[in-house]
């Protein structure tokens, strides 16, 4: 039997003020993310706010600070540029205080089509999108979130009790927080495959913090003498090794993905990434603390039966 | 342990209906069956978004208040016949606000008469408290402005579909979204503006007559450069006489390639519309210059004899959208019901000028709200990518298997394949739709059937500590890991259902391979990989299991 672990006696449970410190930075972090994306000073995608984005690929090199003298030249000092290094691609994106009507992705290509009239380009893909449409999907986005959410609290809380629900939900809540705040920091722009990489995360923390809260309540069953610490800490040790070869096996999917899935996969894996570090960060360090911090923890934890 | 018997017909089963929907997804090995089992085999396999295969999604909001403007534009013009075939003297018919007709009249005694008359308009409802004695004011029922916004959408569904018909698209999707919104996918478009204008022109065609004696008086210059037309309005505004309008067309100078347009004031009643079309094609003229040639249904035909003898020796316009194309003399009364619209343009845009007219005119102007073009080679490169990557990461998942799991980590291994074989044929047979997010979604499911196994063994190895047998041992791994793994499935089954339900567009997409995986993970986690163990263990009697 090959092993990365073998029996492990690790006090988890000691170490939770470190882990609530820590995770409360992430979470400030996340909050202060939130907060920035609803003033809209943060980095939101065209998909939500509104806008143009083209990508062109060109023939030859292409200087990035020509490109934007071009576009500034012509009335298009708004745009932001990003170039994809080798293969000369660059991506040009304009916010939506321009609307749809006044063809902002052609005035776009005859800009450069006049301005570097010797390097012939593609237009590999252009996006217009009204602010209408933008504001949908942030709604849509956030009552999938909500639904979801209320959705998971009421079957764990069904199948455990209130609290592993609320548990789960808020160590959940934590890595989205943690991951967005992330981004935050990178000063990433958060998309629809961002959003769409958050919620998936989620439902991949939920399934983490799941497993280690079904062996704790396996155990509560099994040894009544233990304190509720020990046996949280038991449960956690046990499935330890499967907590560390399942995020082992998705990390290994995603570094692929994020180091050569495309420009279109790499911010989605690349969340996705931070997103299982976390999770299972958050399942032994921040869900299974959180159930000690339930007023009575200490005496009962589950009823007993 | 259960009997084998049941279950392993059941796997068997599910891995040959899955192989069947999954083969048409690998064109080259669908292709090389032969005929007859081509015949009986699902023809579909899985389609390619618009992001792997390169294409158009545009999403387009009738202006709904505009049709309404347009129909009782009608309903005025109708009106104005009616009135004076009649022989009322009225001051003036005039659309006043978005849905209300007004008439002005001296006369006050003609009040009785007029309203009479409107009786033959039962979609209107005469407005009292805003009319007076010379003065009649007609409001659009409500039920009919809802009949009309409605009518409004389903035709110029209609008529986008007619439009990409004949532009010829291999596989368009034209749908309705919500209330007022379309939905147009082009896959694999190579000429994506073209595509655009097609079905963004209104193409109302109408015929006006020029109003050649305040023409002069009005002192028009005879061509001006393109973008002075506002210009232009602006300084006839005021000297515009009543019911006249001025309108532009589009020239070409043939020595400097500069474009130009010709101010011509226009009647702005229509004598006839394009909805009296039959057909439209593209003729070649004498100097090689292609023009449009249309011909009239029978009515109007009749129509268009009736007007250009009436009207012999004066100048209609051609006008399209608002854009005259030719203002020809009518030389005499034209039988037969046809007509040329010629004008400077290419032979590409006279083609789509006779798609357009062919297929008829939008109800009303569209607004694109959101216009989403992938080009060939990014679909291509980012499919390549995101395959190449996938399987690279699920090699590498498989030999970790192996490496840490030994035989154990063969059989997830083949759950590993069963899965995906599943996910395919699933999403095959459903005729989904494979985006990004959804191969994104594949790979969660991947993640999610290792982590299943993993499960599963890491319960077996403690089981096994304990000392019992290896058939035991298998048995109450799968059995304690059975409700973790049906809770840890649920609870992601219930975030993919919320983004089906709520998500829209590519994260619907996401979801539905999500859903669809968890389903397929439960049973090849729980049955398939049990049956093999069990299979293994009736067998040879395994006194050893490699774990």
């Amino acid at each position: 039997m090959l092993e990365i672990l073998g029996k492990t006696n690790i006090d988890f449970m000691g170490k939770r003020r470190w882990a609530f410190l820590f995770s409360g930075i992430m979470v400030v972090l996340g909050i202060v993310a939130v907060v920035q994306i609803s003033r809209g000073s943060a980095d939101l995608g065209i998909d939500f706010s509104g806008g143009t984005a083209v990508q062109l690929k060109f023939d030859q090199a292409i200087r990035i600070d020509e490109a934007r003298k071009a576009l500034e030249a012509n009335g298009l000092g708004n745009a932001e540029l990003q170039e994809f290094g080798q293969e000369n691609k660059i991506l040009i994106r304009l916010k939506a205080s321009t609307t749809i009507e006044e063809k902002v992705a052609e005035r776009v290509v005859a800009v450069f089509t006049k301005e570097f009239p010797a390097n012939h380009f593609v237009v590999d893909s252009s996006t217009e999108i009204g602010p209408t449409i933008g504001q949908k999907l942030q709604q849509d986005a956030l009552i999938a979130i909500l639904v979801s959410f209320a959705g998971i609290i009421l079957y764990v809380a069904a199948r455990f009790e209130l609290r592993f629900g609320i548990a789960a939900a808020l160590a959940t809540f934590h890595d989205v927080l943690a991951v967005l705040g992330a981004f935050y920091l990178l000063d990433k722009e958060i998309t629809l495959l961002v959003v769409t990489a958050l919620l998936t995360l989620a439902g991949y923390s939920m399934t983490d913090t799941v497993v280690v809260f079904d062996r704790i309540r396996e155990n509560l069953r099994m040894r009544r003498r233990d304190s509720e610490e020990t046996i949280i800490n038991n449960a956690i040790n046990q499935v330890l090794s499967r907590t560390i070869v399942t995020s082992l096996t998705v990390v290994l999917v995603l570094i692929p993905l994020t180091l050569a899935g495309g420009e279109v996969l790499h911010d989605f894996s690349l969340a996705l990434l931070w997103g299982v570090i976390f999770g299972t960060y958050s399942s032994v360090f921040v869900a299974s603390p959180l159930l000690l911090l339930w007023p009575g923890a200490s005496v009962r934890l589950l009823q007993r039966s | 342990m259960k009997k084998v018997g049941g279950r392993l017909t059941l796997l068997v089963v599910v891995v040959v209906v899955s192989v069947i929907f999954f083969i048409p997804s690998y064109q080259p090995f669908y292709q090389a069956l032969p005929g007859w089992l081509k015949k009986v085999m699902p023809n579909k396999g899985i389609t390619l978004g618009l992001d792997l295969q390169g294409g158009i999604h545009l999403v387009m909001e009738v202006d709904e208040d505009r049709a309404v403007e347009i129909a009782v534009d009608r309903s005025v013009v109708s009106l104005q016949d009616l009135l004076v075939d009649k022989k009322i003297p009225v001051e003036s018919v005039t659309r006043t606000g978005r849905t209300q007709v007004t008439i002005q009249f001296q006369n006050a005694e003609l009040k009785a008469q007029i309203q009479k008359m409107i009786d033959d308009y039962p979609t209107f409802l005469e407005t009292e408290s805003a009319g007076s004695a010379n003065r009649l004011v007609w409001e659009l029922r409500e039920i009919e402005v809802k009949r009309i916004k409605d009518s409004a959408i389903n035709q110029a569904l209609e008529t986008i579909r007619n439009r990409i018909d004949q532009f010829g698209v291999a596989e368009p999707m034209v749908q309705r979204q919500g209330l007022k919104q379309i939905v147009v996918q082009l896959p694999g478009v190579k000429e994506p503006k073209r595509a655009r204008d097609l079905i963004k022109e209104t193409a109302l065609l109408e015929f006006k007559m020029l109003d050649e004696d305040n023409q002069l008086k009005l002192d028009l210059p005879a061509r001006i450069p393109k973008d002075k037309e506002a210009e232009i309005l602006k300084q006839a505004e005021a000297k515009l006489p009543e019911g006249d309008q001025i309108l532009f067309e589009r020239g070409v100078d043939k020595d400097s390639g500069r474009e130009y347009r010709i101010p011509y004031l226009v009647k702005k009643r229509v004598m006839l519309t394009g909805d009296v079309l039959s057909d439209a094609r593209v003729s070649i003229g004498q100097f090689n210059d292609p023009y449009v040639s249309i011909e009239f249904d029978a009515k109007g035909g009749r129509e268009f004899e009736r007007i250009t003898g009436d009207n012999v020796k004066k100048r209609m316009a051609v006008v399209l959208d608002n854009t005259i194309y030719s203002a020809p003399v009518i030389q005499d009364r034209i039988t037969g019901g046809r007509a040329q619209i010629t004008g400077t343009f290419s032979m590409q845009e006279a083609n789509d000028l006779a798609i357009v007219l062919r297929a008829g005119a939008l109800p009303a102007p569209l607004k694109i709200i959101q216009d989403l073009t992938v080009g060939p080679s990014l679909g291509k490169d980012s499919i390549e990518k995101g395959v190449q990557a996938t399987l690279f990461a699920g090699a590498m998942v498989a030999v970790f298997m192996i490496v840490y799991y030994r035989m154990s980590g063969v059989i997830a291994d083949f759950a590993l394949v069963l899965n995906l074989l599943c996910l395919i044929g699933a999403l095959s047979a459903l005729s989904a739709t494979l985006t990004l997010p959804g191969i994104a979604g594949i790979v969660l499911t991947i993640g999610m059937g290792v982590d299943s196994n993993v499960l599963i063994f890491e319960r077996i190895r403690e089981e096994l500590r304990l000392g019992k047998a290896v058939r035991l041992a298998v048995d109450g791994g799968y059995e304690k890991a059975l409700l973790t793994i049906v809770d840890s499935h649920v609870t992601t089954l219930i975030t993919g259902v919320a983004l089906f339900l709520f998500g829209t567009g590519p994260i619907k997409g996401f979801a539905v391979t999500l859903c669809l995986g968890i389903g397929i993970n439960l049973f090849t986690a729980l049955i398939g990989t049990k049956v093999i163990f069990d299979l293994l263990n009736q067998r040879h009697k395994v006194g050893q299991l490699s774990i």
